[in-house]
């Protein structure tokens, strides 16, 4: 199957979900053609509101419907919905623990062409610091589907990180979802690579090749970034030497700084970070960006490669 | 318990001398706190929970029922008092104020107390919040208000704007807005640490239907009230001019009585000025 963009299944799903529950209402802010929530607009006018360009009163109305029993998705662009509203997310939803789920699509550099005012690398980190909040973060479109109608079932706020590329094919629609649980995609010995998102991809082709070079990682695909799946992740910390972890955010305050403050508690073990260094992105094609911001597959392979000499060799 | 609301002027004017007493009393029991601003709005908050607020204490979750959010979040004794009086808590619980493990926070928070509608205190967030509120009461065809009260200084927030806007263009007649119009903030008069004159003109170009008042005159406050209520199509915002600190003299006016609590002295004074029940 070709990669779809985790956007088209969320603007589906939401249409779904109309269908069956009367109290789902979604709102965006002048974004929704390109969030997908026009398909439910166009389905349920009643039941969608559009506030405009004003981010800030998104999240507050959002707050206010909930309040009123109502259960609200709240769609912009990753970066606007999380960085311009952090403090409305704060105080109006995860205060009151109320039942919005913020679902953000074009996060990421693959973003692409926008440039870096539009590429959210900081959203993971924003909204997992934040007490009462769920963060969920799909690898393609049926984990999407899973990930929206578990956020419905949550009783809180969930932040639902979706995507404007097209999203490799990883997972099958069989497959289980629940919130803090998550699950291998390649069963491997030496080393686990945690991905999210767009890189699961990447991992799971940068594991290939790995194999063909004999070594044998294991592939997760972390979904739920908060709450973790804690007793996965100790289970590979006790079966394999060391974790990769690749994601389309910072290093700073991503899944791989989640994973690693959980582990260094209970059974430390050699962690490489690997995302955004502490940069802006840029404009360009999703591919060249994942390569030049070194969250390929390629890239991937030679991280596992160097750190597994590095570890060997006590460097 | 369904609370029996009352438009008698003498039992709602003798009711804010109470409710000025108690929010005296418990903020001198608190030794912090937000005395001026919470002075000022006596007669609005207490209008409101007297004469026209439908609720039903034993079930504050309700869905049909009037809400009451205090955007001016720092203001909260004036609403903690006014819960007490309406049997939402013992009034002994007003003695907990801003103390370790209480309910009543130094901001309404719904976390502690469940039955407030919204927990507030980073200013302009509680109007949206309304606007959220009456949006659902639309939604559902429920003819319910969402009264909100609003500082002046709180207008300077950008998100003040962006929800005015939503509840003109959502025609949101079911929302009564307050300004506590008592033209002080921390760091002075609202005109010269940012103007936000006119009011009015600014609320009737955003499409909001905009009356000015004595705000602490009983009978206008009643009369602004009911006349909102026939104007159809529109959000309304009453204009209360107030006297931050308003009942005790040497609070009255006072930039500096913003975010302060009377000390022992002080305390007995005001509580003299303010006189007998």
């Amino acid at each position: 199957m070709k990669p779809i963009p985790t956007r088209l299944a969320y603007g589906q799903t939401l249409v779904k979900l109309g269908r069956e529950f009367d109290n789902i209402i979604v709102m965006d802010a002048d974004l929704s053609n390109s969030t997908q929530t026009s398909l439910f607009a166009k389905e349920f006018p009643d039941r969608f509101i559009n506030v405009g360009i004003a981010e800030q009163n998104l999240m507050g109305v959002a707050s206010g419907l909930a309040l009123s029993g109502k259960v609200v998705f709240a769609s912009s662009f990753a970066i606007f919905a999380t960085g311009r509203t952090w403090e409305q997310i704060r105080n109006s939803i995860a205060y009151m623990n109320l039942n919005v789920k913020i679902a953000a699509t074009h996060s990421g550099l693959s973003v692409g062409p926008d440039g870096a005012s539009h590429q959210a690398l900081e959203d993971l980190a924003l909204m997992r610091v934040i007490p009462n909040m769920v963060v969920l973060s799909p690898a393609d479109v049926y984990q999407t589907e899973k990930a929206i109608y578990a956020a419905y079932r949550y009783n809180g706020p969930v932040y639902i990180r979706l995507g404007r590329a097209p999203y490799p094919i990883v997972t099958t629609p069989d497959m289980d979802f629940e919130i803090g649980k998550d699950i291998i995609l390649k069963e491997g010995r030496d080393g686990t690579i945690f991905a999210t998102g767009l890189t699961v991809g990447e991992a799971l082709k940068a594991a290939e090749v790995l194999e063909e070079k004999g070594f044998n990682p294991r592939v997760v695909n972390i979904a739920s970034i908060k709450p973790l799946d804690k007793e996965l992740i100790l289970k590979c910390a006790k079966e394999t030497g060391f974790f990769i972890t690749v994601e389309e955010h910072q290093r700073i305050g991503g899944m791989g700084s989640a994973i690693a403050e959980f582990i260094v508690e209970i059974y430390p073990i050699p962690i490489k970070i690997m995302g955004i260094d502490d940069s802006f992105g840029e404009t360009g094609t999703p591919d060249f960006l994942l390569k030049k911001y070194r969250i390929d597959s390629e890239s991937i392979v030679e991280e596992y490669l160097s750190f597994i000499k590095k570890i060997k060799v006590g460097e | 318990m369904t609370i029996r609301l009352t438009k008698d002027i003498k039992y709602i004017e003798n009711k804010c001398k109470k409710v000025r007493k108690l929010i005296i009393d418990s903020l001198y029991k608190a030794k912090s706190g937000h005395t001026g601003g919470s002075l000022s709005s006596v007669e609005i908050v207490t209008t409101i929970f007297t004469a026209f607020l439908r609720f039903d204490p034993d079930d504050p979750f309700k869905r049909e029922r009037d809400k009451f959010i205090l955007s001016k979040g720092h203001a909260a004794p004036v609403l903690y008092v006014n819960l007490a009086l309406n049997g939402f808590f013992n009034i002994f619980e007003l003695n907990t104020l801003r103390f370790n493990n209480t309910r009543l926070q130094g901001h309404p928070s719904r976390e502690k107390l469940p039955c407030i509608d919204a927990s507030t205190g980073s200013l302009g967030q509680g109007f949206s919040i309304a606007v959220g509120y009456a949006l659902a009461d639309k939604i559902d065809k429920l003819d319910y208000y969402t009264y909100v009260v609003l500082g002046d200084g709180e207008i300077q927030e950008g998100q003040i704007w962006e929800a005015a806007m939503s509840a003109s263009h959502y025609k949101l007649d079911n929302i009564i807005a307050f300004l506590d119009h008592n033209k002080l903030q921390i760091d002075g008069e609202i005109k010269n640490v940012m103007n936000v004159l006119p009011i009015k003109e600014k609320f009737e170009a955003f499409g909001w239907d905009v009356i000015e008042i004595d705000g602490h005159n009983i009978s206008e406050m009643i009369k602004a009230i009911e006349r909102a209520f026939n104007i159809k199509e529109k959000p309304h915002l009453i204009v209360a001019h107030t006297i931050k600190g308003k009942g005790v003299d040497f609070i009255e006016n006072k930039v500096k009585w913003h975010g302060i609590a009377p000390n022992k002295e002080e305390y007995y004074n005001a509580i003299k000025q303010l006189g007998d029940i």
